[in-house]
């Protein structure tokens, strides 16, 4: 019995260890999502949401420089790659960010599937600023 | 001609070329692919003088039209705040290219940047003008420099947060240009003209920026500088340059006595000292290469800063030093745990084959 007790302890410590050495970061629920941008990246880069479901995103933006959250399928990112809006905001899907800003928006797609976040300013899509939002199938 | 030095301060005489970083201005536009509709300018072969004697480092820089009009930028981090901004003597970086290159074919260099506009939010300890170039002497961090500079019409690139932070964490001190290409061309200022600046800094030793010059660039894209030094002794650098860090020393010896006299009679250049030592480091490396500072001891110990150097941060924990203790933490507790319940077990059989039946 107190060997069983041990183990139990030895077990807690070793979920403690590995917790505390780290695993990948995730953004919130399937619901909700924080998504920090600092030096020109998108932490974290992997966000979970259920299809049909909305998912409420805060993006806080860190850095002193201009910044973009543009959520879609190819076909969106093609058309942002050379598209001329000066601001995005009019759009969930599209946000723009000022320095030191933060944002809200909430998206819903209806699709699963992976839909990329990308910065589309000069630049940043090419520095890395890309994540991706994986919409999972409704359980039952 | 007006003399740098000053009573009581050693005068070193590196000459710090153009360690000038573009940022571009132009509004801001949001989609792909705008960068500005002017930005016919490219940065070419960057040149600094970086010189060093009696505790003063000055660097001479300059810009050079590539082409194009509007309004051009740049941001060099200093290792202190200087005593004095001025025009470089007209000749002092041309001279250094005659004394170990061919006369010809080498260029100075800007990056592209947009007009500005207002409300500073770093410290800004000095303003000078110089011909088209508006020179900006700033005191903040990372984000207070990033903001001013945004706020003022420059177009920060993407890895410019990381790299302000990377300067900004050892020295909050930097320098803003902007170069007004429609004023050059008034003032009748032609493609491949260039601007010399001379900044004297009262610093301990020498130290030449070089991460900066690979802002804005692509990992594919090379950088081309060449740094030349002049000190009064043979400098210990780090990294040295060996060649396969993107650095290669292609000169080293005594300055001669026509090149420092030469020198010391171009505006600001008084300081050169009678003897020196000219050291000229080229760098031809891919941008990702670049990820470090040139530190400098000229004082015989040999022994350059590896914060200014840039491998170390001040006062930070080095992440992969971090990682190893996290993980050594993580695979003691585990080992502890796991040792103890065998220990346990083990006492807990011996136990019941001792206990009497």
């Amino acid at each position: 019995m107190r060997a069983f007790g041990l183990i139990l302890v030895a077990v807690g410590l070793a979920a403690l260890a590995a917790a505390w050495s780290g695993g990948p970061a995730r953004g919130g629920d399937s619901t909700s999502a924080t998504i920090s941008i600092h030096f020109s990246r998108f932490e974290p880069a992997e966000v979970f949401a259920t299809a049909g479901v909305p998912i409420r995103v805060t993006l806080v933006n860190t850095d002193p420089i201009d910044h973009e959250w543009l959520v879609g399928d190819a076909a969106f990112h093609d058309r942002h790659r050379t598209g001329t809006e000066a601001h995005h905001g009019a759009r969930p899907t599209e946000v723009s960010l000022s320095p030191g800003s933060t944002a809200t928006t909430t998206v819903r797609f209806d699709q699963p599937g992976e839909y990329l976040f990308i910065c589309h300013l000069p630049g940043h899509e090419q520095y890395g600023m890309v994540g991706v939002l994986r919409v999972l199938q409704a359980q039952g | 001609m007006r003399s740098i030095t000053r009573a009581g301060r050693r005068t070193i005489a590196l000459a710090a070329g153009l360690l000038l970083v573009a940022i571009s201005a132009a509004p801001a536009l949001a989609c792909g692919g705008l960068i500005g509709p002017n930005g016919a300018v490219n940065l070419l072969r960057t040149t600094t003088f970086a010189g060093y004697h009696d505790g003063v480092e000055h660097y001479v820089t300059s810009f050079e039209f590539a082409g194009g009009g509007g309004a051009f930028g740049s941001l060099t981090p200093l290792p202190g705040i200087p005593t004095s901004v001025e025009k470089g003597g007209d000749w002092t970086l041309q001279r250094l290219l005659r004394e170990t290159d061919p006369p010809d074919a080498r260029r100075l260099s800007l990056f592209a940047a947009d007009a500005a506009s207002a409300a500073p939010s770093a410290e800004v300890l000095m303003e000078v003008t110089i011909d088209a170039l508006d020179l900006t002497v700033l005191r903040g961090g990372a984000a207070e420099v990033g903001t001013w500079a945004t706020d003022h019409g420059f177009r920060l690139p993407p890895d410019a947060p990381e790299v302000l932070d990377f300067y900004a964490q050892r020295s909050p001190i930097f320098l803003a240009a902007a170069f007004d290409g429609d004023a050059a061309a008034a003032r009748g200022q032609n493609v491949g003209d260039g601007t010399p600046v001379h900044v004297s800094i009262p610093t301990d030793n020498p130290w030449v920026p070089l991460r900066i010059l690979a802002l804005g660039k692509q990992s594919s894209e090379v950088v081309e500088a060449d740094v030349y030094l002049l000190t009064d002794q043979s400098p210990a650098m780090l990294p040295y340059p060996d060649g396969f860090n993107g650095m290669t020393v292609t000169h080293a010896a005594p300055a001669t006595d026509l090149l420092l006299s030469d020198l010391r009679s171009d505006r600001g250049m008084e300081w050169v000292p009678d003897k020196a030592w000219l050291t000229k480091v080229a760098i031809d490396a891919k941008a990702p290469q670049i990820g470090f500072d040139l530190a400098v001891d000229v004082s015989g110990a040999n022994a350059p800063s590896r914060v200014a150097a840039g491998l170390d941060m001040p006062g930070a924990t080095d992440p992969t030093v971090m990682a190893a203790m996290r993980w050594f933490a993580g695979v003691a507790f585990v080992t502890l745990g796991v040792g103890g319940v065998i220990w346990m077990i083990a006492k807990h059989q011996i136990d019941s084959r001792l206990r009497p039946a």
